[in-house]
């Protein structure tokens, strides 16, 4: 699970991690206010959506307009909040379709003496996690590490101690940090991995980190998504969850416990099992069809699930075909019929659909399939069923 | 021969009165796997279908001699059930349960490294030597007995792979899901070496995944180690960036850990790389004419 920066920002301050002091704002009035109690030089008025690059990144109405700016006045923040929000902000990791802006932060300016980068994630290598910082503040990690390597520092953590005093100033002495600096980092460092663990993250990420002209460290962007898989004990974050920056669909998928994530085709997938869903889609396209999502009913997936997949696969009008494939293991065929038929009663199929069943309680399934008087085509393994799929939408 | 999975193996089931937990041991036992019993704490003394209930492994393994433990047990419990299965002394412990935390992984392998216990998943299909034993979800009746060792992070693309080695006449010593967890117990190399080293295993097939770079170092260990024709088959060449596909570990990030990448690699090593999931018996097939 994705937060935004002032949503991270918080937590960190709760955390005691030195962040910018900082505002949000919904409506242009905000943020003129918050401009105005802050009551600094300068402040920096940044867009709130779950991607980054988002200085480098325009807005779809305002072409010219950046989604972070600085600002002196309490006109400059009215001009631009009023271009920023509820417009479109397409980033590089936005895709073409952007994001809409419904929230901005207003920050307090900094006197920034130097840029770092810093990261938290988990190193499957190291069976733990890592700290990752870089003299290359501001540019993307794997951009750097694709570069000069050589500028990134990393540090395996254990989860029960967290960095370790030494650990943090043997980084800040290689990175050429002095006197009042490397104390500053030894505490900044320190409490960023005991977070990163307190909290359950799967990735917190600060670019840039900076070092103010005082020699002290502030995060002055803030990155943070959580294990999903870790959220049973942490209720309080439910509260953080943005569900409009979140695929509609995928969120009721998450919601019957599927796993979907939808795609640029026009061929539905529902598929059993992470690795076949993608085998799937893989093979979709060797025959030359285009997969419209990747659709995991999961391991012991009912039918409720099954038929809210084919409602959810149903409900993308891109959708002009469906796939079925079900290699049956825990989830057994005949429970997969009886939804598809259910499914086919309650949502009306109005596209082609093809069937490939293989597994557990296959023969009753196949039974099922024949016996149901619906226009049904049946594949015999995996090629027969992309091909059959694909052949549909050119007859 | 076979790995992992031999006549000595005893097992018993971590989280046996769940619905998934008695399910699974019931289809084990029909297998004719020797499934002795369960754990759930607090229903230990009663019995489910036959099924001898106890409440600590410790107790299961006194009154059992198991020496291997399936683990059904629910994600905010099953790292210290993994835990509790090694202080146990199991020597082989098998994580089926999907969803486990990251970091509860990271405290269960920090724990298992002065253990003699091996462990395979989480969130994985389980082990099956075709024949003798089946530990875990796979229906039974697709693995047939054979010469191919069977390595996969994805479960019903094991069961495809299976199927279609079987359809090809090849069986399988034994077939081994490892996970697709950003942590697992049991990697690809460890396996590769066992296969390496298992006499009845004649050939390899390694079906992994976008994400992390486990199949790239597998790759390279096959160069240096491994003399035995393998197979190999990379899922989610299609998949977009930054898009998690199902498993925790299926994501590609900053473009590293693509299918391209891990195919390229594996194909320096001299595998041979299936190029469809509807080819992976086939390629099996050519690995094993290539050889010889």
């Amino acid at each position: 699970m994705k937060i935004h920066e002032y949503q991270a920002k918080q937590l960190f301050r709760e955390a005691g991690i030195p962040v910018p002091e900082g505002i949000i704002a919904k409506t242009v009035d905000e943020a003129v206010a918050a401009f105005e109690k802050l009551d600094r030089p300068l402040v920096v008025v940044k867009s709130q959506i779950h991607a980054g690059g988002r200085g480098k990144g325009r807005f779809k109405e305002h072409p010219d307009q950046p989604g972070v700016i600085l600002a002196r006045s309490a006109d400059e923040v009215r001009e631009n909040a009023e271009r920023m929000l509820g417009s479109t902000l397409v980033t590089i990791q936005t895709g073409p379709e952007g994001k809409q802006v419904n929230t901005l932060f207003v920050e307090q300016g900094l006197d920034i003496a130097q840029e770092l980068y810093l990261g938290c994630v988990v190193d499957r290598e190291a069976g733990g996690p890592v700290l990752i910082l870089s003299t290359e503040g501001g540019m993307e990690i794997e951009v750097v590490a694709h570069e000069s390597p050589e500028k990134i520092l990393s540090e395996p953590f254990s989860i029960h101690t967290g960095l370790l005093g030494f650990q943090a100033r043997k980084l800040a002495f290689k990175l050429g940090m002095e006197g009042k600096t490397v104390r500053s980092a030894e505490k900044f460092l320190c409490q960023l991995s005991r977070f990163f663990i307190d909290n359950d993250c799967s990735m917190t990420e600060i670019n840039p980190l900076v070092i103010t002209g005082e020699g002290d460290l502030v995060a002055l962007d803030a990155k943070v998504s959580f294990d999903d898989n870790a959220m049973f004990r942490h209720k309080p974050f439910d509260e953080l969850r943005d569900l409009t920056e979140e695929d509609p669909a995928e969120v009721d998928a998450g919601k019957a416990d599927l796993s979907y994530v939808k795609l640029d085709g026009n061929i539905g997938c529902l598929v059993n099992g992470a690795g076949l869903a993608m085998s799937t889609m893989d093979l979709i396209q060797h025959h030359g069809g285009e997969p419209a999502n990747f659709l995991d009913v999961g391991g012991g997936a009912n039918v409720d699930q099954v038929s809210e997949a084919f409602r959810i696969i149903l409900a993308d009008d891109h959708v002009k075909a469906v796939l079925v494939n079900i290699f049956g293991g825990i989830m057994k065929c005949d429970t997969i019929v009886t939804a598809l038929l259910e499914a086919y009663e309650k949502v009306g199929f109005t596209v082609p659909l093809v069937v490939r069943l293989e597994g557990t309680n296959v023969d009753i399934a196949r039974k099922m399939l024949a016996e149901s008087g619906r226009d049904i085509v049946s594949a015999n393994d995996l090629t027969d069923a992309a091909q059959k799929v694909v052949a549909t939408l050119s007859s | 021969m076979s790995i992992l999975v031999t006549e000595n193996t005893r097992v018993i089931c971590q989280g046996i009165t769940g619905k998934s937990g008695l399910f699974h041991s019931q289809q084990c036992r029909e297998y004719g796997t020797p499934l002795l019993g369960g754990v759930t704490p607090g229903k230990g003394g009663t019995e489910v279908d036959g099924f001898p209930v106890f409440n600590t492994v410790e107790e299961a393994v006194e009154k059992t001699g198991a020496n291997t433990s399936l683990v059904f047990v629910p994600p905010p419990f099953c790292g210290e059930a993994i835990m509790e299965a090694a202080d146990a002394g199991m020597e082989l412990i098998i994580a089926i349960t999907e969803g486990v935390p990251v970091f509860d992984m990271v405290r269960v392998m920090e724990y298992l490294k002065d253990k003699n216990s091996r462990l395979i998943g989480p969130n994985c299909p389980g082990v099956i030597t075709p024949g003798i034993a089946k530990i875990g979800i796979m229906p039974g009746y697709i693995h047939t007995p054979g010469s191919v060792g069977l390595i996969s992070k994805s479960g019903t693309l094991t069961y495809e792979a299976a199927w279609q080695l079987g359809n090809v006449g090849l069986g399988q010593t034994t077939a081994v899901g490892i996970g697709g967890d950003p942590i697992i117990g049991t990697t690809f190399i460890d396996l590769l070496e066992l296969f390496e080293n298992d006499p009845a295993t004649e050939s390899i097939m390694l079906i992994g995944e976008i994400g992390g770079t486990a199949e790239i170092e597998a790759a390279e260990y096959i160069k240096e180690h491994v003399t035995k024709p393998v197979a190999g088959f990379i899922a989610g060449k299609t998949a977009p960036p930054g898009k998690r596909m199902g498993h925790a570990g299926a994501i590609i990030s900053g473009g590293s850990g693509t299918a391209d990448e891990k195919i390229a690699a594996l194909e320096a090593a001299g595998v041979v790389v299936a190029e469809s999931p509807a080819d992976m018996g086939a390629a099996v097939q050519r690995a094993i004419e290539a050889a010889k």
